[in-house]
């Protein structure tokens, strides 16, 4: 039997109970889909996720204080970051002899009551240097950053992100010039920063930039850092850089254990790992409900192939009794179960595209319909179609002629 | 009387035994009981002869028809068909045989429906695996043979009446040429003046295209429009004779 007869057998059989074969085709089309959209939407997450993890600058090793301990607050831990271990001093010596950092920006943050003009806003309010918009990747709107000199000369000026200028000084308005005023201190604004979008936790853009000098001297009050990004020149560099920050740091503050560190250095890749292995987890945890859905489908293909056979003894008798073999009759109903599932498969894709494409417009996440997650939802497909047919292929090329055409 | 001499050329002339059974018998097993549904059998069927096998139901006559169909095999004896035995054939090469040596025609036509009627005469060129234009060459030249009106060649098979049906599925039974044309109980589901028309069609290829027929029946009258009738009764051969009064159907009409 030549493949364009079976073809045209198939075609005729499928087409001869429409309904059937399109409700049973819909399972696949359901089951599919859902594959396609949920690969897809857990692409574009780990997508997003990753971006607005680059956003933060790129090739970033983060140094961090370690956990607070010690005399005063006994077995208690105050958790990493709290303690104030870092110091100017820290960032200055990883400046001088980390020779592989390109930039050294430290930090100081802290959240502080900021009013102008009768408003008011609690926000972030971050002391740093010039090298900063480089290494956390900010970029500058309107006006400038700080400069070296207004680190140097304590200038009481600040830098505000666009959501901060929003609350205080009402939407796309430019207050360069106007003054607010941090903890009873007034500082004049100098520059607007770009809108980075909101990375997860954290908006981005609801900050204040001040000179790192003035911050410690009149808003903290103490010359500890809350964090030192170091910008590595390229990102095979960064593990190198963040052993030698860690060596460097554990010499200057005397610790021989590194266990006991009262420091951490995070590398953004390290990150960036951490993020894809969890949204690789929730891809892999959506598909696989999506496929449950599918095996659902497949055995719907199942349940109406056997329904098939059975309707159709009488058919399959004839036609072993005119010549047809083992091999051909199978080799038909295993078609026919193909077949839908193809249809199914393929009308699948396009609904999860379009469902990945309702989703990336109304839900704002960057889906991505892969052409490998295409591949595999075809694959898998003619795969059920193989898998859940061949149980009622093999039924119907074992049923015996003369009982098949006796069959009422 | 043309007809007569025409029945009698080539059965004097041929000798060739198409079927030859040798102690034919057939148990069906059930648990415990044994039914004996053909008991030592046998007879021969020369090329070309027009034979009706004849008895009650449960006389064994569709056991027969399905070893002589390569349908099922005998428990023992030996079945020849063209002087090749194929008592002890496989699934697949019974239905090798099948497709190159064997025309069927049902007591219910069994024709696919919603399939246009050539497309059903030329299912077993299809799974003889031939080309397109010559299959449909043979569908036309076998829907000829059997008087198959040609207005009506390519409506769907379920919008013909019972005659019609009949006469699509004897066309389908002579399609790949076979040897020996097998029809069980073809009257059966139609009235007596379509089955004669059946009956006619059965004559006219055993005469003028001399072909081998054999014909199971439980009807005396079916079975006297063959030239020889062997009776079958408790799966053993009662009587085996030519016709006494053979009944010719009217096809003078057709030249």
């Amino acid at each position: 039997m030549k493949s364009k007869d079976i073809l045209h057998e198939t075609y005729t059989a499928l087409s001869a109970n429409k309904a059937r074969s399109g409700l049973t085709i819909l399972g696949i089309v359901i089951g599919i889909g859902s594959v396609v959209a949920m690969i897809s939407i857990g692409q574009g997450a780990s997508g997003s996720i990753q971006a607005s993890i680059q956003s933060i600058g790129s090739n970033l090793v983060l140094v961090m204080p370690g956990a607070q301990r010690g005399a005063g607050a006994g077995p208690v831990s105050a958790g990493r970051g709290s303690a104030q271990t870092l110091k100017q001093e820290d960032a200055d010596a990883i400046q001088k002899e980390i020779t592989l950092a390109q930039a050294v920006a430290p930090e100081i943050s802290r959240r502080y009551q900021i009013t102008s003009k009768g408003k008011n806003t609690n926000t972030q309010v971050v002391g740093t240097v010039a090298s900063y918009p480089q290494v956390r990747n900010v970029q500058i709107d309107v006006g400038s950053f700080i400069s070296e000199q207004n680190v140097r000369s304590l200038s009481k000026v600040a830098v505000l992100g666009p959501t901060t200028r929003d609350d205080l000084f009402g939407e796309g308005s430019t207050p360069i010039g106007q003054t607010i005023r941090i903890n009873r201190v007034d500082f004049k604004i100098i520059g607007i920063t770009k809108a980075k979008g909101g990375s997860g936790f954290t908006n981005q853009d609801d900050v204040v930039f001040v000179p790192l000098s003035t911050a410690q001297r009149f808003l903290a009050g103490d010359t500890y850092v809350t964090t030192i990004s170091v910008q590595a020149a390229d990102p095979n560099a960064m593990t190198t850089i963040q052993q030698q920050i860690n060596d460097l740091l554990l010499q200057r503050h005397n610790i021989s254990n590194p266990q006991l560190a009262d420091f951490q250095v995070l590398n953004q890749q390290d990150i960036v790992q951490t993020a894809s292995a969890v949204t690789n987890t929730m891809t892999i945890l959506l598909a696989s409900i999506a496929g449950i859905s599918l095996i659902v489908g497949g055995i719907g293909i199942m349940n109406m192939m056997l329904t098939t056979v059975t309707e159709r003894t009488r058919e399959i008798g004839l036609r072993k009794a005119i010549g047809a073999k083992r091999k051909d009759i199978s080799l038909q109903f295993l078609s026919e179960a193909v077949m839908l599932t193809f249809f199914g498969g393929f009308m699948g894709i396009v609904l999860g595209w379009v469902i990945s494409l309702l989703v990336a417009q109304f839900a704002g996440i960057a889906t991505q319909v892969s052409l490998s997650s295409v591949a595999l939802s075809f694959g898998v497909s003619a795969a059920i179609g193989i898998i859940f047919g061949y149980y009622p292929a093999r039924r119907a090329a074992s049923l015996n002629p003369i009982e098949a055409l006796r069959y009422e | 009387m043309a007809v007569v001499d025409l029945e009698e050329g080539p059965g004097a002339l041929v000798v060739n035994t198409m079927i030859e059974c040798k102690n034919i018998a057939k148990i069906y097993k059930s648990g415990e009981i044994e039914t004996h549904a053909l008991k030592n059998i046998s007879f021969r069927i020369n090329d070309g002869e027009f034979v009706a096998i004849m008895g009650p139901s449960g006389s064994g006559k569709s056991t027969l028809m399905h070893i002589i169909g390569c349908l099922d095999t005998p428990t023992s004896g030996q079945y020849l068909l063209d002087e090749k035995d194929v008592s002890k054939l496989s699934d697949d090469e019974l239905a090798d045989i099948r497709m190159q040596k064997i025309g069927f025609v049902f007591q219910s036509f069994n024709l696919l429906p919603r399939t246009s009627v050539v497309r059903n005469v030329m299912l077993p060129l299809i799974y003889a695996g031939r080309s397109e234009t010559e299959r449909e060459e043979e569908a036309k030249n076998a829907l000829r043979a059997s008087a198959f009106p040609e207005e009506f060649w390519n409506h769907y098979s379920n919008q013909l009446s019972g005659g019609m049906m009949q006469r699509v599925a004897i066309a389908r039974a002579l399609v790949n040429n076979p040897t020996l044309v097998l029809a069980d109980e073809p009257t059966g589901n139609l009235d007596t003046k379509t089955g004669e028309m059946v009956l006619d069609t059965f004559q006219r290829l055993h005469q003028e295209h001399g072909r081998t027929i054999v014909l199971i029946t439980h009807e005396q009258y079916v079975a006297e429009h063959a030239e020889r009738i062997i009776h079958i009764r408790d799966g053993s051969i009662l009587e085996d004779g030519k016709v006494k009064h053979r009944r010719l159907t009217n096809h003078n009409t057709h030249q």
